[in-house]
């Protein structure tokens, strides 16, 4: 079973994740799963870790959107393989000591891809100002209605500077159509996300869990 | 030409000040008070006539000498700064241990006895303020995310250091030809102990000036200052075991165990004033002029307690300033804050510049005992233990790390390692039982000046050379702000999925516990439940409000700006001249209304504010101001204009002219 999942997604996998690993994984999955070979998202729902988190929804959505399977895909699905599992983790894999700049770049594309698709919701290649205050609201979301007023202020202020960053000067009657992929590599460069967006995939044991 | 007249006259000057001083202690006392009294008794004997004019020095002399020498210090300071290329070229540590080897010269010169540097002096009074600077202004994220590396390198770096030193001198010392046959194993470890630590305001002093990444900053910086508890440690224990002679098992067993007491107590004694210190700083709405006094007063209780209890005052005080801040700054005005961050900074800098004229002072003074071998290879050996310490133990580290160290960080972490003005007031508390102590010293000394000369001066251009890594011209950006905290949820819910405990994990509990218990407790009014991105909005408004008001005037619309019409595909109005004047002063009251905290990042010794702030607006600026105002125009537009009320949890400020808002 672990050996055909490494077969077909051998090209994914660098040094950093190993067959011990893909195989604590796998045992998260089945306990997730209630020993099914597929996940729903109400599986996911009830983590109790997950409750409290203010983007909970958006994590979940990410591990059901096509886009994050690396096939091309696109759209949303009800319910994924222990193969998908995996390909959506694997974008939280730590980068190589011995990589060049061109594997670190592609790594950060990735990785920001993953979090472009994240904010992303209708699919239509670029965040409008919908989407994006979409975002703040919701990481804003448990400080009630003061949070949603400032909310809109900060994704103005936020989309304002991309605007101002990527397309340096524009004509009044211009429109500013919403952050492409490109603007967001941009805005985001100096985040160093390739060092910052990863889960240590090390000594994970999850019989320590309750649940 | 002007400047060089400048240097001539400042040089003069403190050659007038340097002499001045040791001939004024020497003066005799021309008349006292106390003379004077019993004149009153004898006055039928001699009448002399009333003394329009008298001398006193006797009665000055202490406060005197202290503020000459501070003049001194500081003048030496702004001279530097006047010689164009010097400063550019020489760190800053180095000129001062120069002249404090001139003035130490000069003093001898004249015949006088000059001051050697006193320990119970530089303990209590030098060295608080610069850890207590750095304490209050260390960038915790860095900090807690290399914690585990940091400790690795201050407890077993110095250890390793002081063992290899100790043992490899002890060995040189067997050898016949060096003739010192009498050091003992103790004695050498001991001094082995005090040479082996990395010094803070060295490290402070050299590490201002080169900008490096910030990774090997903090990773040098936070080494230097959490190995203060091993030296506490060794230094005690070998005295100890020097004067008794031999050692058994479980007197290592109790040196380890006073090895966390020492830690972790005084961790903890800096920890309770810190908590002290944020919860008096809660009530303190009302007496705003004495806060900087709680926080600055509170450290240096922390600090003296744990040196009461012989643990470490060093990591008291960081202790008390990074539990303290969080809260403390919730909770004062931004006078105050900017009055703490001020006298922090001038004190350390006095401080500093302090320590190491003293050192070039101590030298000159100080009983020196020469031994060629032994000087030569504790420097040698010095350098060397260091840099098999840091690859060593980067090796090890490098198995846990994500982000791994480059050989390049390791050299400069190796490097960086130096010595300083602790290791000096180390080797003089030895009492002089030890016959060795003026050879210790004599060593100690040289190592210092080495590392303080020698790599100091060789850093930068090392640094240039090896084309490290430098610290980012971060400028805040909101999308950074936004995603840091969006990657901070992510990535605990990732952990989550996985069923991983990891790292987020405990980072988003203890935020949570911070914000459900402590933060009630200790902050002030209705803030404590504001989160950080909002926070962080408002000081970016808040700066460039400040930056409008400076500029003195709304700026026009121009025309080729990206405004909010870009963005929204909303017709916006043309706006009537009395529309126009009605937004000014909504605005103005509006920005008004936002909290007046400016929390700039800056932790360097020269730099107080980001230099935007400090220097004259720039067209540029001024553009980018024009654009955000119009910008915020635009927001108001679309909001009804009888916006009067103010927000809820907005704190009443108070400003100069009267105004309450």
């Amino acid at each position: 079973m672990y050996l055909s999942v490494l077969d077909s997604r051998q090209s994914l996998f660098c040094s950093s994740v190993s067959f011990e690993q893909i195989g604590i994984l796998h045992k998260r999955f089945k306990q997730l799963s209630h020993n099914e070979d597929t996940l729903r998202r109400d599986d996911l729902n009830t983590i109790p870790d997950l409750s409290c988190n203010p983007i909970r929804t958006q994590i979940i959505e990410a591990f059901f959107d096509k886009r994050n399977f690396h096939q091309n895909g696109e759209g949303t699905v009800q319910e994924i393989s222990f193969e998908e599992f995996l390909v959506v983790m694997s974008h939280f894999r730590p980068p190589a000591l011995d990589m060049t700049e061109e594997q670190r770049e592609i790594i950060r594309r990735e990785k920001l891809r993953f979090l472009f698709n994240m904010h992303d919701t209708d699919n239509d290649g670029t965040i409008t100002l919908e989407e994006y205050r979409h975002v703040v609201e919701e990481l804003l979301s448990r400080s009630g209605a003061l949070g949603k007023e400032t909310a809109k202020g900060i994704a103005d202020a936020a989309m304002l500077e991309v605007a101002s960053i990527s397309m340096g000067h524009m004509e009044p009657d211009e429109f500013y159509e919403g952050i492409t992929f490109e603007h967001f590599l941009k805005i985001l460069k100096d985040i160093e996300i390739e060092t910052r967006m990863n889960i240590r995939f090390l000594n994970m044991d999850t019989t320590n869990l309750c649940k | 030409s002007g400047s060089f007249l400048l240097v001539y006259l400042y040089i003069f000057l403190v050659v007038f000040v340097g002499i001045g001083l040791p001939i004024e202690a020497s003066a005799p006392a021309y008349q006292s008070h106390g003379t004077e009294g019993s004149h009153l008794t004898n006055i039928t004997n001699t009448k002399k006539a009333f003394p329009v004019l008298a001398v006193n020095y006797e009665h000055v002399r202490k406060p005197f000498e202290i503020a000459l020498w501070i003049l001194l210090a500081l003048l030496m300071k702004l001279g530097f700064h006047l010689i164009p290329r010097l400063s550019a070229v020489v760190p800053e540590s180095c000129l001062l241990i120069v002249v404090g080897l001139l003035v130490g010269g000069l003093i001898k010169v004249i015949g006088e006895e000059p001051p050697v540097l006193d320990s119970q002096l530089f303990f209590l009074c030098l060295l608080p303020p610069i850890i207590l600077d750095a304490g209050y202004f260390l960038p915790i994220r860095p900090f807690t995310e290399n914690v585990g590396t940091i400790l690795v390198f201050a407890v077993i770096g110095t250890l390793w250091n002081a063992f290899f030193m100790g043992g490899l001198l002890y060995a040189l010392c067997q050898i016949e030809s060096v003739g010192l046959s009498g050091v003992d194993l103790l004695a050498c470890l001991l001094f082995g102990s005090i040479v082996s630590a990395v010094d803070p305001v060295a490290v402070l002093a050299v590490f201002e000036e080169i900008h490096i990444n910030e990774l090997v900053h903090i990773l040098v910086f936070g080494e230097s200052l959490l190995n203060d508890a091993v030296t506490v440690v060794l230094y005690n224990l070998f005295e100890e075991f020097s004067k008794v002679g031999t050692v058994t098992v479980l007197d290592v067993f109790l040196g380890v165990v006073c090895f966390f007491v020492v830690s972790l107590g005084g961790v903890l004694v800096g920890a309770i004033y810190g908590f002290l210190a944020a919860f008096t700083s809660r009530f303190t709405s009302h007496t705003r002029v004495i806060e900087p006094l709680f926080v600055f007063l509170y450290s240096y209780m922390a600090y003296l307690s744990s040196e009461m209890f012989h643990l470490s005052g060093i990591m008291a005080l960081i202790a008390c300033g990074v539990v303290m801040r969080p809260y403390v700054e919730a909770n004062i005005s931004h006078k105050s804050y900017t009055t703490i961050k001020y006298f922090l900074k001038m004190w350390s800098s006095v401080s500093e510049t302090l320590i190491f004229i003293f050192l070039g002072v101590s030298t000159v003074a100080g009983p020196h005992a020469w031994n060629w071998t032994f000087v030569i290879t504790t420097v040698i050996l010095c350098l060397v233990s260091r840099v098999l310490g840091v690859i060593g133990l980067t090796f090890i580290i490098n198995k846990f790390r994500i982000v791994k160290l480059t050989k390049k960080d390791q050299f400069i972490v190796a490097y960086g390692g130096l010595r300083g003005a602790i290791a000096f007031s180390l080797g003089y508390l030895l009492s002089n039982s030890h016959q060795m102590r003026n050879l210790f010293l004599t060593a100690i000394i040289t190592v210092i000046f080495f590392t303080v000369f020698v790599q100091g001066m060789t850093i930068r251009p090392l640094v240039e050379l090896l084309a490290v890594k430098k610290k980012k011209e971060s400028k805040p950006s909101i999308n950074e702000e936004i995603h840091t905290e969006f990657l901070d949820h992510l990535l605990t819910g990732v952990e989550g999925v996985c069923g991983h405990y990891g790292h987020y994990h405990w980072k988003e509990k203890l935020n949570r516990f911070n914000k459900t218990y402590v933060k009630r407790w200790l902050i002030a009014g209705e803030n404590f439940k504001e989160p950080e991105l909002i926070a962080f909005y408002r000081k970016m408004e808040l700066k460039q409000a400040i930056m409008m008001v400076e500029s003195g005037q709304l700026p026009s619309v121009l025309p080729s700006t990206i405004s909010m019409q870009n963005i929204q595909p909303r017709a916006i109005p043309r706006v009537s001249k009395k529309r126009e004047e009605e937004i000014r002063r909504i605005l103005r009251a509006n920005l008004q209304n936002n909290k007046q905290k400016m929390r700039s990042r800056s932790y360097s010794r020269h730099t107080l504010f980001d230099a935007d702030e400090e220097d004259n607006v720039s067209e540029v600026r001024l553009r980018k101001t024009k654009m955000e105002m119009e910008r915020r125009m635009s927001h108001y537009l679309t909001v009804p204009a009888n916006r009067e009320s103010p927000r809820p949890g907005v704190r009443r400020v108070r400003f100069e002219s009267g105004l309450s808002v």
